[in-house]
């Protein structure tokens, strides 16, 4: 089967399967139960300064969507409450233990030089092999100064990660709050304060849903609730597109990328790698289904990568990357139209009433002698896929590309883009 | 053969009657409800909605399943069907929203759609508050024959429109088959009695117990009194096989066996053959197989004079009958009752075939079943024309049943008729409750004109 051996920043793991500095990974019990189960890496939970924090209860909100449980996922728990030494000599045990598996340790305290060396140079006696800057956390930390409310501010990024480099000879990879407008910007100051790779996206602020009957977010506290850190399946689309603006920005280029974000199986995973990402990070699955996912997301990334005839993870990672653009580079003379397999077609109806209510008026509905039959109006069809996503059936609906005879033409290239008269003369 | 006939009561014990006698169908749980709502695809020009007699809106049910809009989706059924809650557990389903379900095609599963509505509808019976209100009233008044479904549709309908209702009913409990008919483990926990309940909240409704038409009512003194007359008596005759030895001991009348079965409050009270024989291949004929098994019968044939395919029982009733241990025997008729001391002791049948004219007739070959019982259950009819009791006019029949239009109107003017007994009545509760509805909406154009 491939290799699927995981070199990043330095880091060596068996494989690309990490779990993400969260609850799993928050004492040597679990992370011992994970490295059993398969998982190739860690990184521990957010470790701070003593005095330990304190945590609520409860802490986790969850979406269910159409009886599926946790399709999104949220959680007002801060980083570990557990003592630092107490922490650390589990570390250094697990990391003597294990020693083929990645250690990473994160780290979050006050943004003063001092803070931050101090518990560096704890970390580096743990022998863990990298640090990751937990510059994400959007709940509670951020009140005090910490998490996402420094990972907002890409001049403290750049800062606090300079004074990591200086003080440490661990690798540092700096972990990305999707909170911000543009996450390039997060980036590029990771980059710029020496940041040997970043991981992202840290969790999205959210409220989960209201309790309609006490009138209170979920999760509830006493009658009260806070925003909390959205994760899971449902954030993996906003997740992927950061990991991609950072994979194609060329001021990041090179910098090694740790993709999180609803990661659930291997497929997930091979998707953020062709986006550029050098290992993934999991949390919410695992939560979900405990530690013996990772048999699957192992050996179902092994097939497919020998399906495709890749040996190695390099072989793939970032193969999608060129392929993502900026809208202005598409192909405006490219065509498509729906075209509905009658036979596997089972009458419901809904590719018409999505496309007549809210769409284009390109798939009429025949009714003869009760049976019903929908066909597509080629010449009405922009080619627009809504029906392809809407029908319940797989592959009755197809995209056919029309052969129009026309060649490629951009936005920036188009006669009928007002802003290109002037360039076009 | 020449043994005591073995009848006995108390064949099992009390846990036994109570686990074959509960809900042959468990109702589903939220959870189960949601899980089996979102299998639903909200179809544009649903088939199902087609396929359902009383047209519910059943997609816009279910996706309020779906929302926990519970109400919505029982109001949805009820506006269409008042008898949702029934029609939830005895409709055949399998033939109807569920055979028209785009679920089949591809999976061949399509959605619980009664289960659903059953959900739906029980938790809105439970409900303090009738989802109905009454228009202001009319003063007219309509006198109902019948309070089986067609004859409840009618008046709830009508008391809906505002008009005042009188509803004559032969028997000592309103609910018609469902009360008297229906197999006990389809409408278990007194159901019927229940819906009857739910149904007259609305209001505006008497039912008059003991009336029977012909008997204690006239069709013509209803005519004079009131201001329109819906007739819903359902059937309340038996087939006669006409054999020799019919009139013996242990041959009985498949809906009288069952209307004693549903009134008793202790099944182990009612005597049941050892071996039981029945005759017929409709719903009646699986009723009463199943329920004598159920009552601790040994074996229980079912004797049909055609194929399976030619059953009124629909292929899902069969395969339930023959999973409750009764064996089906197709192709035969019944020649002779045999018995000893006026108690039946077996049954001659002929085998029976189609010849090149596609006519059945006998091959000459028979056999013998014992029997301890005998049900007969090859249908009901119309008992005699109520006309007969006064009236000087006429109604105009349809063969054995009432002739009407396609608003349920009768040949005369003012009287309008549905359910079993109407030739264009298919013989199920949810086509007796549409009949009841149309003909309670024409009724109303015809009183407010």
């Amino acid at each position: 089967m491939a290799d699927i051996r995981c070199d990043i920043a330095g880091v060596k793991s068996p494989n690309p399967f990490w779990l993400a500095s969260a609850p799993p990974t928050d004492k040597e019990y679990n992370v011992v139960r994970a490295f059993k189960a398969g998982w190739g890496g860690v990184v521990w939970k957010t470790l701070g300064e003593d005095p330990p924090i304190v945590n609520v209860s409860s802490r986790y909100g969850a979406m269910t969507y159409n009886g599926t449980r946790m399709a999104g996922f949220n959680n007002i728990e801060l980083i570990t409450d557990r003592p630092l030494d107490v922490n650390l000599r589990e570390i250094k045990q697990v990391k003597r233990d294990w020693p083929d598996r990645a250690m990473v340790v994160s780290l979050m305290v006050p943004c003063e030089e001092e803070n931050w060396r101090n518990i560096l140079k704890q970390v580096e006696e743990t022998e863990a092999d990298a640090v990751e800057l937990n510059f994400g956390c959007p709940h509670g930390m951020s009140e005090r100064g910490m998490g996402s409310a420094v990972g907002q501010v890409p001049e403290y990024i750049e800062m606090v990660t300079r004074w990591c480099k200086k003080h440490s000879r661990m690798p540092v990879f700096v972990k990305l709050t999707p909170n911000v407008t543009n996450v390039l910007g997060p980036a590029r100051a990771a980059k710029a304060g020496g940041a040997d790779a970043v991981s992202l996206i840290n969790t999205i602020n959210s409220i989960m849903s209201v309790d309609l009957d006490i009138m209170a977010p979920t999760p509830t506290v006493g009658g009260k609730g806070s925003h909390g850190g959205y994760c899971g399946p449902a954030v993996k689309p906003i997740a992927m597109h950061m990991v991609a603006e950072i994979a194609r920005d060329p001021e990041c280029a090179g910098l090694p990328i740790s993709g999180i974000g609803g990661i659930s199986d291997w497929r997930d995973a091979a998707e953020f790698m062709s986006l550029g990402a050098g290992s993934v990070q999991v949390c919410t699955a695992a939560m979900h289904k405990g530690f013996k996912i990772v048999e699957d997301m192992i050996d179902g990334l092994g097939y497919w990568m020998d399906g495709k005839g890749h040996a190695t993870l390099e072989d793939f990672r970032g193969a999608a990357v060129p392929n993502v653009t900026d809208w202005q580079y598409l192909d405006i003379n490219y065509e498509t139209v729906a075209k509905i397999d009658q036979d596997l077609c089972i009458q419901c109806g809904l590719c018409h009433i999505a496309c007549e209510d809210t769409s284009h008026q390109a798939i009429a509905a025949q009714k003869d002698n009760g049976s019903r039959r929908y066909e597509v109006i080629d010449a009405e069809c922009v080619g627009c896929n809504l029906c392809m996503h809407v029908c319940p059936v797989e592959g009755c609906i197809s995209m056919v590309e029309v052969d129009n005879g026309k060649d490629y033409m951009n936005w920036t290239q188009d006669p009928r883009n007002p802003m290109n008269q002037k360039a076009a003369e | 053969m020449g043994n005591q006939p073995d009848i006995a009561a108390g064949r099992l014990t009390d846990s036994d009657y109570a686990e074959n006698f509960s809900d042959v169908h468990p109702p589903l749980d939220r959870k189960a409800a949601l899980i089996e709502a979102s299998r639903c695809y909200f179809c544009y020009d649903a088939p199902c909605i087609e396929a359902c007699p009383t047209g519910i809106d059943i997609p816009s049910f279910i996706r309020k399943i779906s929302t926990d809009n519970v109400r919505g989706a029982a109001q949805d059924i009820l506006d269409e069907n008042v008898m949702g809650g029934a029609c939830a557990r005895v409709c055949p389903t399998e033939v109807l929203c569920q055979e028209a379900c785009v679920r089949n095609t591809q999976e061949h599963k399509p959605v619980q759609i009664g289960l659903l509505q059953r959900y739906a509808t029980d938790a809105v019976m439970d409900d303090a508050a009738h989802p109905f209100q009454r228009a202001e009233p009319t003063g007219k008044r309509v006198a109902v024959v019948g309070a089986g479904p067609a004859g409840l549709s009618c008046a709830h309908r009508l008391a809906m429109h505002g008009h005042d209702v009188v509803v004559f009913e032969a028997k000592a409990k309103a609910g018609g088959l469902n009360e008297y008919g229906i197999a006990a483990y389809k409408v278990p926990e007194d159901f019927a009695h229940r819906e009857v309940d739910f149904i007259l909240e609305i209001g505006g409704i008497e039912i008059r117990n003991g009336q029977a038409l012909g008997r204690d009512i006239a069709l013509a003194d209803l005519r004079r009194d009131y201001d329109a007359v819906f007739l819903g008596m359902g059937l309340g005759g038996v087939r006669a096989l006409g054999l020799e030895g019919e009139d013996l001991g242990g041959v009985y009348n498949a809906v009288d066996f069952i209307a004693d079965l549903r009134q008793s409050d202790n099944l182990a009270s009612l005597p049941v053959g050892r071996k039981v024989v029945v005759i017929g291949g409709g719903n009646t004929a699986i009723d009463i197989a199943v329920q004598t098994k159920r009552l601790g019968a040994e074996d229980v044939t079912l004797v049909y004079r055609r194929g399976p395919e030619a059953m009124s029982a629909t292929g899902h009733e069969q395969e339930f009958a023959q999973v409750n241990g009764v064996k089906i025997k197709h192709w035969a008729q019944p020649r002779q009752i045999r018995g000893a001391h006026d108690h039946v002791t077996d049954v001659v049948f002929e085998y029976t075939q189609l010849d090149d004219n596609g006519r059945l007739g006998g091959t000459g070959d028979a056999f013998s079943v014992p029997a301890d019982m005998v049900f007969k259950a090859i249908g009901q009819e119309m008992l005699p024309l109520p006309q007969a009791n006064g009236g000087s006019e006429l109604l105009e029949m349809d063969g054995a049943c009432i002739a009407v239009n396609d608003e349920r109107q009768t040949s005369l003017p003012d009287v309008w008729a549905g359910g079993d007994c109407v030739a264009v009545s298919e013989d199920l509760t949810v086509a007796a409750v549409q009949d009841g509805k149309l003909a309670a909406e024409s009724i109303n154009r015809f009183l407010r004109s």
